[in-house]
């Protein structure tokens, strides 16, 4: 151990939320060992996405999706969580924190990021049950409850939070009444043109409006029953949701002797009135503002953390423009920036009243201050962006009204190119508001990773995660990167029954999820069985092989029988045995000891296969091990004739013998079989290698067929003969022995990690395309090399011969035993 | 599934671990081969080793919750009721079975 490491900080963290948890999340990333670090959180839960709550008060989503930093976060960077249990009180001069249980913590640094709570109006009857606000995970628990029990609800507040919780509490299936103190709902982010749709719209739905109404008393003995309006209006509920606004949480800062206003008062280097002391998020007052939005609370983290992380940090917060959307499930609206203007603005509305959309855009000396976009809010990214540049609009302004897919079209941009508006935007440009993630990042994040998926970016990123807005921007950035092959999600078949998921999403969710086993890919997945069937298990396991070689320890339980015995069954239950003959070599040794194998065990039928060898038909069950130790001990091995695997390599005489062999095809099919034999694949693979084209190896119906020419080798792919025969098509010509190995290689680890599970190679490419395929293998060198490492790396498992595995006395050969005999 | 009738007995066949999960082995028995199954949540079935449909080893099948799938045809058979899954028709018999202290025993006619 280093001895001159400076003893590490104590860092006490006061609020587990969304704010305190990114500015730890940030500091670790730029100085890991800089302090030990305790969390205090008056909710018992990990970090969870407080902006998703309204997703999942409308069912759409589970409480464990949410979650942001799981408890292994906490773990795996040593962090302590005191979940449950509040900070009482700070005392500056001690340097310790005391919290409602008790527990006394010392600091050298706090970080306050307590949030705010609900504004609760004046009125009676606030602590009658069946009141709650819309703040937390025990709100929303409150709300579902009751939803279950109840019929009628009232939501006091018609902004963005009220409405959202009317939307869930509709969805729940309670009448829902909207109580709301302005003309116009959500005027803190609409005009009122674009209000007056949105209500219409939400009352078609079911919502019941109830503006200018000012809350008296909300009345009910034992329980709420409803709210009585200044006016008189007397509205039944059986449930009441205060949504009327939040109020920094600053109570805990003012008892310490803080500078406080409206919020915590912060400097740019969110540092408190008491250096030792910064706070974060909705509890701080930042140069008069406090902030309501997860946006800014991501710059506050980046800039807390550079102080918290080096003493001579010099970077400031600087407030930014900020846009808003509701997020109720079929209803685009957004906003952003100064949406109402004043004598100094102009606006530019538009308005389609079949299509139910409304714009409106203001400007100032020709810049976009703001916008509001309701029915058709595409576009708000692409505004968003032009605000927070904050330039000249010029030319722009006269087609900005009609969008970005307009005004690129206008400047001249090809058309009708869906990505052209995505790819236009410079790189700080932000795509996820939410999680603050600029296009950049995804981009970056797309090219380290290999990401195909959506899921994908969100794994990654964050981006597209939260409210799921920006989800078409993302999916234009992935097809931006990935070009034709990014396969937006499409309504392809489930894997089988005990699944919604297709086979593509299972194999994406085993990488991007990091799932390792049987159990975690039908737990994470939402399975419907307890142990799938006899259709998805034989594909989990592959794809889990595939996904995590040398890791993933192979389920025989879930192999079809001719994998799990390592044999054919046959139609009377006895089984075939083939062993492998490399390249279609033996010898007489070979033959002797088949012969004697034969004799030995009474086998009825001996047939040499189409593939090139020899088959041993009606060998029992018992058999099989005691069969299989006799050829291994004649130095054969299993040849897999039974297995989703490589099978044979066929070859001809070649160059050797033959007299038009142009090179050596069977030397070049046994190096072909000694590197793939024992690999597992969606489906039977077999090769084949002729000396010259007149391909008595038929290696143009083969899965990868090389055909020797005077200056090289053709590689081939794709064929199989069976029902729907198909020639191969020509990949390539290479020169060298190596070159065959190398391609041959990274073209079945293609196959391997792209095919769905019993899809052979022709279907895949006929799926995929050719031009795919010849990209990744013939033009991407390093990305050929690359699978070709992967290739070579999995076989490093799987090249133990099963049947020696299985000899007679080990414990693998149990199963072939009879258990009992019961006379 | 405990009473064996006047002229039954129980006899020992092997242990729990003998089985591994969602998996079968086989018993020879006076009345054909016998496939005795453990499931995944540790249940155990014990059947004829003769799939209804053409006689396929259902030892030899894939066990996914207490159901197996022949490994000829794939039809799958309830190993609660013996009986194949719909759209498929037939039955198999089943052996009463029981464990006691982690033993397998089955219910075999004199
Ligand atoms: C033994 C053998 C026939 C023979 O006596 O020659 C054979 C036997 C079977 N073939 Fe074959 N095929 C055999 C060579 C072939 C060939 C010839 C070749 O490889 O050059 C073909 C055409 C080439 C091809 O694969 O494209 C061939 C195309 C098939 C097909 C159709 C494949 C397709 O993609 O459409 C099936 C069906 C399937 O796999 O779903 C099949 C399936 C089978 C199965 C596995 C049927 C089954 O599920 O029980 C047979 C197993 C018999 C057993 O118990 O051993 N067999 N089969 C050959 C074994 C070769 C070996 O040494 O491993
Ligand atoms: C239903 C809902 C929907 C929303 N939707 C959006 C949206 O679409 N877009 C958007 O930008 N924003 C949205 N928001 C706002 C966003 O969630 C907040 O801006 C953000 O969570 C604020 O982060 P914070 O860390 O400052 O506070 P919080 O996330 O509230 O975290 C503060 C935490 O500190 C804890 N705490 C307080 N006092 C103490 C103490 N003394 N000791 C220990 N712990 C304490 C609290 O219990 C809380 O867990 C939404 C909010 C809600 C409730
Ligand atoms: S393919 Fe060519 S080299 Fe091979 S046997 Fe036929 S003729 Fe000879
Ligand atoms: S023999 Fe069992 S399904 Fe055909």
């Amino acid at each position: 151990m280093d001895t001159h490491m400076p003893p590490r900080q104590k860092l006490v963290v006061v609020g587990n939320g969304m704010a305190g948890m990114r500015t730890v999340d940030e500091l670790l990333k730029r100085n890991p060992l800089k302090y030990d670090i305790t969390v205090f959180g008056a909710e018992p839960h990990v970090n969870y996405d407080r902006i998703m709550l309204s997703s999942v008060l409308a069912g759409e989503k589970d409480l464990e999706q949410i979650v942001i930093n799981p408890r292994s976060w906490y773990e795996e960077n040593g962090i302590e969580l005191i979940a449950g249990d509040a900070v009482t009180a700070i005392d500056t001069q001690a340097r310790t924190v005391t919290s409602a249980s008790g527990r006394v913590v010392a600091y050298d640094k706090v970080l306050l990021a307590t949030g705010s709570r609900p504004i609760a109006p004046p009125v009676p009857g606030l602590d009658l049950p069946g009141v709650c606000a819309f703040r937390d995970i025990a709100d929303v628990n409150t709300m579902i409850a009751a939803s279950q029990t109840h019929k009628r609800a009232i939501v006091i507040g018609g902004g963005l939070l009220g409405l959202e919780a009317a939307n869930g509490l509709l969805r729940r299936g309670m009448q829902v009444a909207v109580v709301h103190l302005m003309g116009t709902i959500m005027e803190r982010q609409l005009d009122k043109a674009a209000a007056e749709l949105l209500q219409r719209e939400l009352d078609e739905r079911g919502m019941n409006f109830f503006t200018n109404g000012q809350t008296e008393e909300i009345f009910g003995e034992g329980r709420v029953q409803g709210v009585r309006l200044a006016d008189g209006r007397e509205i039944p509920g059986d449930l009441v949701v205060l949504a009327i606004g939040i109020r920094p949480n600053i109570d805990l800062a003012r008892a310490a002797g803080l500078a406080i206003n409206r919020g915590i008062e912060v400097g740019d280097d969110m540092r408190t009135s008491i250096p030792d002391i910064f706070a974060v998020g909705e509890c701080v007052e930042h140069r008069g503002k406090t902030y309501g939005l997860v946006a800014p609370l991501w710059d506050m983290a980046k800039v807390c953390a550079d102080h918290l992380a080096r003493e001579d940090a010099t970077s400031d917060y600087v407030p930014a423009a900020m846009a808003t959307r509701l997020k109720v499930t079929g209803i685009d609206v957004f906003s952003a920036g100064d949406f109402i203007g004043d004598e100094t603005t102009e606006e530019v509305v538009f308005r389609d009243a079949a299509r139910n959309t409304y714009k409106r855009l203001v400007l100032r000396d020709d810049r976009l201050v703001g916008a509001v976009l309701y029915g058709d809010a595409q576009d708000g990214g692409w505004y968003f962006q032009l605000l927070r540049e904050d330039k000249p609009l010029g030319e722009l302004r006269d087609t900005l009204i009609f969008g970005q897919a307009f005004a690129s079209l206008a400047a001249g941009a090809p058309a009708a190119d869906p990505t052209a508006a995505v790819a236009a935007l410079p790189d700080e440009a932000e795509i996820c508001g939410c999680n603050g993630v600029c296009k950049g990042k995804i981009m970056g994040a797309i090219a380290e990773h290999g990401l195909t998926t959506l899921e994908g970016v969100r794994a990654r990123t964050k981006a597209s995660a939260s409210c799921g807005s920006c989800t078409p921007q993302v999916e234009q950035l992935l097809a931006l990167s990935l070009g034709d092959s990014y396969a937006k999600p499409t309504g392809e078949k489930p894997l089988c029954k005990c699944t919604t998921h297709s086979h593509d999403q299972v194999r994406r969710a085993i990488v991007d999820q990091g799932l390792r086993t049987m159990p975690a890919v039908m737990s994470a997945l939402g399975w419907s069985t307890p142990d799938g069937c006899h259709v998805c298990r034989p594909a989990l396991n592959f794809y889990l092989l595939v996904a995590w070689p040398g890791e993933y320890q192979d389920d025989q339980q879930s192999r079809f029988v001719n994998e799990r015995n390592h044999a054919n069954i046959q139609k009377d239950g006895t089984y075939s045995v083939v062993p492998r003959m490399w390249g279609g070599l033996t010898t007489a040794d070979e033959l002797r000891a088949i012969a004697d194998v034969v004799d030995k065990y009474a086998i009825p039928t001996v047939k040499v296969t189409g593939g090139q060898r020899i088959d041993l038909l009606g060998v029992t069950r018992e058999q099989l091990p005691h069969v299989w130790k006799d050829l291994n001990d004649a130095g054969m091995v299993s040849g897999h004739a039974y297995g989703k695997a490589l099978r044979t390599v066929k070859t001809c005489v070649g160059s050797e013998w033959c007299r038009f062999g142009t090179q050596d095809s069977t030397g070049m099919g046994v190096k072909l079989e000694r590197m793939t034999w024992g690999s597992w694949h969606a489906h039977k693979v077999k090769l084949a290698v002729s000396g010259c084209p007149r391909n008595c190896a038929e290696a143009t119906i083969k899965d990868f067929g090389v055909v020797a020419v005077d200056s090289g080798w053709e590689l081939h792919v794709g064929g199989n003969g069976g029902i729907h025969v198909r020639a191969t098509d020509l990949l390539c010509k290479v020169t060298t022995e190596d070159e065959v190995l190398e391609y041959c290689g990274a073209y079945l680890q293609l196959y391997r990690e792209e095919s769905r599970y019993l899809e052979r190679t022709a279907p895949w490419i006929e799926r995929v395309g050719l031009a795919h395929v010849k990209q990744r293998i013939v033009d991407d060198a390093a990305g050929r090399k690359a699978l070709y490492a992967k290739f070579l790396y999995a076989q490093k498992f799987s090249q133990d011969d099963p049947w020696a595995e299985r000899a007679p006395g080990k414990a693998a050969a149990a199963p072939f035993r009879t258990l009992a005999t019961v006379e | 599934m405990d009473s064996v009738g006047i002229e039954g007995r129980w006899v020992e066949v092997g242990a729990m671990d003998d089985i591994p999960r969602q998996g079968a082995r086989v018993v020879a028995t006076p009345r054909g081969d016998v496939a005795v199954f453990r499931t995944l949540d540790d249940a155990v079935f014990a059947v004829d080793d003769r799939c209804p449909h053409k006689g396929g080893p259902l030892s030899q099948g894939t066990v996914h919750g207490h159901a197996v799938t022949c490994p000829l045809h794939n039809w799958v058979i309830d190993l609660e009721t013996g009986e194949a899954c719909a759209p498929d028709e037939g039955c198999v018999t089943r052996i009463p079975v029981r464990v006691q202290d982690g033993r397998i025993l089955l219910a075999m006619v004199a």
